[in-house]
């Protein structure tokens, strides 16, 4: 469904160095790594906000890795939600549908079930600055899915909440997956959040060091630098 | 065993020591709103000297509002008000449709010679007015100026009247709203754009439904303070338009002519119109610039 192949790219002095991903259709693929290991350049990359250096980005088998972020149908959710604030709920939901020229009505119409789906309808008439951090997300996620998107791409989209907020977020997004049969990239760095994972590929210094099920990264971590994240993460748990 | 006594005891003591009443203190009071006091005291000083003034040339031996109902049937003076009104609204399309981008590239793009182009920008906001006028006459009578001139003769843009006008009063105001619309747009968080480019929008998209939009107060408020610079001109229009009644002249330049011949009458019902027209572009600046409760707390 996804694949990134041997990405390079420069950002200061940080470089993805040959970083390469394959995420399956359908598939909830958590990508884990330090802070500053390339996680978020990597995302940006695969949703066209960064082009690569060198490397190739296909999403269901087509050839994207020139395309601008619009021509490649990805859903993608930044850390903070990224919610405009000069707009409400419902336009911030409506957002991408009216980006490429459908009608406000029928915007509502198509975004209606998404909204349903994730139980929102109490918050449309509602201003994005007043919501809460969990509410937040949810607005944030039918605004990246109301376009039906190829897939979804989520930086750290819970690391802004609470404990108690994290466990349902995570739990909706996983649910929300499921139901759309959709392919999820989940960028974070805590075990807990890629326990919901089908795989989790762990990045570190600008590379993907392995990927494969949560337990097998765990019981055979194939570099030093993954055993390390799995021991860290196991000690907070 | 407790007797009732001890239990209250113990109930006071869990309840903890009754708060110790604060002595009044002189220092304490001068600390806590001291500041508060100087700074409004000022405030107040600066606002009432403001109002003075309107005030005091409303209720002078001078103004008469009959002589203002007057200026709207003279016929030279109503010119000068179209004139200024023309100018300066032409003046404000040009700000928009140049200065809003200048600004946008100035806050989101660093390019060689950045740092010149943005000290530059600001020298006509700190050169003064009057220089400004020398240096555009200056730049006329010069070969590449006079070419510049035959050209606007032959679209029929008279530099004697209001496209002249016009380029003094664009020269002299455009700073104010790219300096403006450069601080507005540097307060909008970038990756919001970014956001929206991969939620379908091209860049102009982004830049039409988020950065503009997000940027709005102050970018509005700049192209009104632009406007009342435009409006307000008078020394560079006296340099390099000069001043024909009927053909180059602005309600500034009238209060000039009306001042120096003894009108002091007409100069004044026309300050009232100008001073009219600047409180409405402050309204306005508040209004548009997002502050929905600016007439209170």
């Amino acid at each position: 469904m996804i694949d990134a192949i041997d990405i390079c790219l420069t950002a200061g002095k940080f470089q993805l160095r040959k970083a390469s991903l394959h995420v399956r259709a359908g598939e909830y693929f958590v990508l884990m790594g330090r802070t500053g290991s390339g996680k978020t350049l990597l995302l940006q990359c695969i949703c066209g906000l960064l082009h690569p250096s060198a490397g190739r980005i296909a999403i269901a088998g087509r050839d994207v890795t020139g395309l601008d972020p619009r021509d490649r149908n990805l859903g993608y959710m930044p850390q903070d939600t990224g919610l405009f604030p000069h707009l409400g709920v419902w336009r911030n939901i409506t957002f991408s549908l009216r980006a490429r020229g459908v009608r406000r009505g029928e915007a509502v119409r198509l975004a209606m079930p998404l909204v349903e789906m994730l139980g929102i309808e109490p918050l449309l008439d509602r201003d994005c600055r007043d919501l809460s951090g969990g509410e937040k997300q949810k607005v944030a996620l039918a605004r990246a899915l109301a376009c039906r998107p190829n897939a979804l791409l989520l930086d750290e989209p819970v690391s802004a909440l609470d404990e108690p907020a994290r466990a349902e977020v995570c739990a909706e997004l996983r649910r929300v997956q499921q139901a759309l049969n959709l392919s999820v990239i989940h960028v974070c760095h805590s075990l807990a959040e890629a326990a919901i994972a089908d795989r989790v590929g762990v990045i570190d210094d600008g590379q993907v060091q392995q990927t494969g099920p949560l337990r097998q990264l765990r019981e055979n971590p194939a570099t030093k630098a993954v055993a390390r994240l799995m021991a860290v993460g196991e000690r907070r748990q | 065993m407790t007797s009732p006594d001890e239990t209250s005891r113990a109930d006071d003591h869990a309840a903890g020591p009754a708060p110790a009443r604060r002595q009044f203190s002189p220092l304490r009071m001068v600390r806590r709103y001291g500041l508060a006091v100087v700074t409004l005291s000022f405030l107040a000083l600066f606002t009432g000297m403001v109002l003075a003034i309107i005030v005091a040339n409303i209720f002078s031996r001078f103004f008469h509002f009959a002589t203002l109902v007057e200026l709207f049937h003279k016929p030279l003076v109503v010119a000068a008000m179209k004139l200024s009104a023309v100018t300066s609204l032409t003046t404000l399309g040009l700000v928009v449709v140049f200065c809003i981008p200048c600004g946008y590239a100035l806050s989101r793009y660093r390019f060689l010679g950045h740092a010149v182009i943005d000290t530059i920008i600001d020298m006509p906001i700190v050169m003064p007015p009057l220089a400004i006028g020398v240096t555009l006459l200056v730049l006329f009578a010069s070969p590449p100026g006079r070419w510049l001139g035959e050209r606007m003769d032959a679209v029929g843009l008279d530099r004697n009247a209001a496209a002249g006008i016009v380029l003094c009063q664009f020269l002299l105001s455009a700073p104010f709203a790219i300096r403006a619309a450069k601080s507005a747009f540097e307060g909008v968080d970038r990756r919001l754009e970014d956001l929206a480019l991969t939620l379908g929008c091209t860049r102009l998209q982004a830049f039409w439904k988020v950065a503009l939009p997000m940027a709005r107060g102050g970018v509005l408020a700049g192209c009104v303070m632009a406007w009342a610079r435009a409006v307000g001109l008078y020394g560079p229009l006296m340099v390099f338009v000069g001043c024909v009644r009927g053909k180059s002249e602005v309600l500034p330049n009238t209060i000039y002519l009306e001042v120096s011949t003894g009108g002091i009458e007409v100069a004044l019902a026309a300050t009232m119109v100008m001073i009219a027209m600047a409180g409405a572009a402050l309204v306005l600046i508040h209004a548009v610039a997002g502050s929905k409760r600016w007439w209170g707390i």
